[in-house]
């Protein structure tokens, strides 16, 4: 077993607004390891981008704040990094590709400019040498026509060849650790397919530390060994990615898997999730996900679970005792 | 078998591409290109394609809310295109729209009651007491208190509002209702509750639907029959079972093995295409799919194919399909 190369424990991070501190990201803890691919799933609000933001130094300043816990890269704790400090890391050994390929590329610069800046930033090369990485690169992510689409600017491309472009720039300085943060939500099925192929292949080329944070089950099942269910800022089910499809422990994730209608066979009625999600600070007392589930006792709306198990963990009552 | 409300007939849409100082049009956008089906009443029709494939052009030229350049919408016995501005008003009391945008879609200035009322007013239904009444009826209806009638748009959580917005089209008595990616912009869990509460609707109501929507596994779970489209035209159209089970043309079968399945041990091989969905303005010769294609022959760059019938009663537009 390789050593894990991030390794997050019990952060917290909240937002100070107006009606005070919102707790976004609720005191938790998981790692990834060297060549790994963990999802990371759950709904809107759940913290999950937060999560990704706290790691990469990329919280809205000032409302947004780690107040707690540890971000250790490769040994070093990086939560509290000097913002010059965070530059040197960020881009060269983690980095981040965002959801709207549309909005994440500068439109007045050329996918070239994009694309050198960071090889610049972090590496002494001759423009020529610049160059010639950006085009091993744009043919890294499959793209044609490299080297004329380097002068080319980011509304000529398509929403797929912006998100491979993306993927390129984040790829540029061969990061250990790549947070992609919904990266094909925005996309069409077959696009989706070749983004995630792409990924796949990137993973096993270079061995980059792929987290990708989604909310499609679909994609997690097909793409990750490793699966984090996140829910109001917590983790609340972790394990291989097969145990939490086929036997999910916590009932939200149960839940989950159960709402979405299947390709291959009709249902009557789905299965739904009765309520909606809560709003961060809402729930004071007890087990978040109480007032939405169908297994609730007593016990749920007085005390908070703790994440238990061995290799595939659940942060619920129904199964501390097997703990 | 059952009755015919709305027959489409090779509807078209065709935007100019204007330029120079005389306006001349250089070349036309295809964004809808002979696009013909029927639905019969009581049924979902479910419409599925990537972005671009003129699906939504579509849903909207049948309330013509974008006028379409050539083709028929026969919806009742009548050719709705034909209609006056005023008569137009009429028909729409019957085709209303769900859209896709909960956020959008509900102006925040009004409070929900009034949002559900509006159509009511425009369509001179009722009084001021019978409309509110209908109000607190439309929202207990769709799963929402009639207290919730005071309130305004930003109060409601995404699925909310998306069932303020089903309301709102239920408040007229629809026969057809379109629903252009309603659950897109939902959360899995809220989705499922919007997909249910549209078939209890449906049941309940005898409404019939048109059901737009990229997401493969959604349009299967509601539709009874579905089409799939391609670059302006329909490639394929069946009952969902067969369409699902034996997927016949080639550009379905890579819809259907992209989508990835919610199952770690159900790896089948994907079908990855090559390639973007070409531009509508320049699409390809003969059939629009042949350059993305995996099994393209000769006489696919040459030939058109059309949407013709096979024995199990599915069209489809391949030249290699038997």
């Amino acid at each position: 077993m390789s050593d894990s190369i991030l390794e997050v424990s019990n952060l917290r991070t909240s937002f100070f607004t107006d009606d005070g501190e919102v707790p976004a990201v609720d005191g938790i803890s998981f790692s990834i390891k060297e060549g790994e691919i963990l999802g990371v799933v759950g709904e809107s609000g759940c913290g999950k981008s937060v999560t990704s933001l706290s790691i990469m130094g990329l919280l809205p300043h000032p409302q947004g704040k780690i107040v707690g816990g540890q971000i250790m890269y490769e040994g070093k704790d990086i939560s509290h990094l000097k913002e010059a400090e965070m530059r040197k890391l960020r881009g060269n050994d983690l980095a981040m590709i965002f959801q709207e390929p549309m909005t994440s590329l500068n439109p007045v610069f050329t996918i070239g400019e994009q694309l050198t800046e960071a090889i610049r930033l972090h590496n002494h090369m001759s423009k020529q040498e610049q160059n010639n990485r950006a085009v091993e690169l744009l043919k890294l992510v499959g793209l044609p026509r490299a080297t004329e689409l380097l002068k080319e600017y980011p509304h000529e491309l398509s929403g797929g060849m912006r998100q491979r472009v993306m993927i390129a720039i984040a790829m540029s300085c061969n990061p250990k650790v790549l947070i992609a943060d919904e990266p094909t939500t925005a996309l069409d099925v077959t696009i989706q397919a070749q983004i995630l192929d792409l990924m796949l292949k990137l993973n096993q080329e270079t061995h980059t530390a792929i987290m990708l944070i989604t909310h499609d089950l679909g994609v997690v099942a097909q793409v990750c060994k490793r699966v984090v269910v996140m829910y109001g800022g917590k983790i609340v089910e972790e394990g291989d990615v097969k145990d939490i499809f086929n036997h999910p422990k916590h009932p939200y994730t149960e839940g989950l898997i159960k709402s979405i209608p299947d390709l291959y066979s009709k249902k009557d009625k789905l299965y739904s999730i009765k309520g909606s999600v809560p709003k961060p600070g809402s729930i004071k007392k007890g087990c978040l996900f109480a007032p939405r589930c169908d297994y609730v006792m007593d016990k749920c709306k007085e005390q908070v679970p703790e994440l238990l198990g061995s290799g595939h963990k659940s942060r619920c009552f129904l199964h501390q005792d097997e703990a | 078998m059952s009755e015919l409300l709305l027959d489409v007939a090779n509807l078209k849409k065709y935007y100019p591409i204007k330029q120079g100082v005389f306006n001349k049009t250089k070349e036309t956008v295809r964004a809808v290109d002979g696009v013909s089906f029927k639905v019969n009443k009581g049924e979902t029709l479910g419409i599925v394609g990537e972005s671009g494939c003129g699906k939504s052009t579509t849903g909207r030229m049948i309330m013509r809310l974008i006028e379409p350049t050539d083709g028929k919408v026969i919806f009742e016995g009548q050719d709705i295109l034909n209609l006056s501005k005023h008569e137009m008003r009429k028909v729409r009391k019957d085709i209303q729209m769900i859209f896709q945008d909960p956020f959008a879609s509900l102006n925040p200035r009004q409070t929900v009651g009034q949002i559900i009322e509006e159509p009511m007013i425009v369509h001179k239904m009722g009084d001021r007491k019978k409309r509110q009444a209908r109000v607190q009826e439309l929202l207990e209806l769709v799963g929402l208190s009639a207290y919730h009638a005071k309130r305004y748009p930003h109060q409601f959580s995404g699925g909310q509002r998306q069932r303020i917005g089903i309301a709102r089209a239920l408040a007229v008595e629809p026969k057809l209702i379109i629903a252009d990616e309603p659950v897109s912009a939902l959360d899995v869990s809220v989705q499922s509750q919007v997909l249910n509460l549209l078939q209890d609707l449906q049941k309940k109501l005898n409404l019939t639907y048109i059901f737009i929507a990229h997401d493969l596994s959604v349009v299967r779970h509601i539709s009874n029959r579905v089409g799939v489209m391609y670059l302006g035209k329909m490639v394929e159209l069946a009952d969902s079972e067969t369409l699902y089970r034996e997927p016949k043309h080639p550009y379905t079968q890579a819809l259907l093995s992209a989508v990835p399945i919610p199952d770690p041990e159900n790896k089948t091989k994907r079908i990855i295409l090559s390639g973007d969905v070409p531009s509508p303005a320049h699409p390809p010769s003969g059939c629009p799919f042949h350059d993305r294609c995996p099994v393209a022959k000769a006489i696919c760059s040459e030939e058109i194919p059309h949407l013709r019938e096979l024995a199990d009663g599915r069209l489809v537009s391949c030249h290699l399909v038997d």
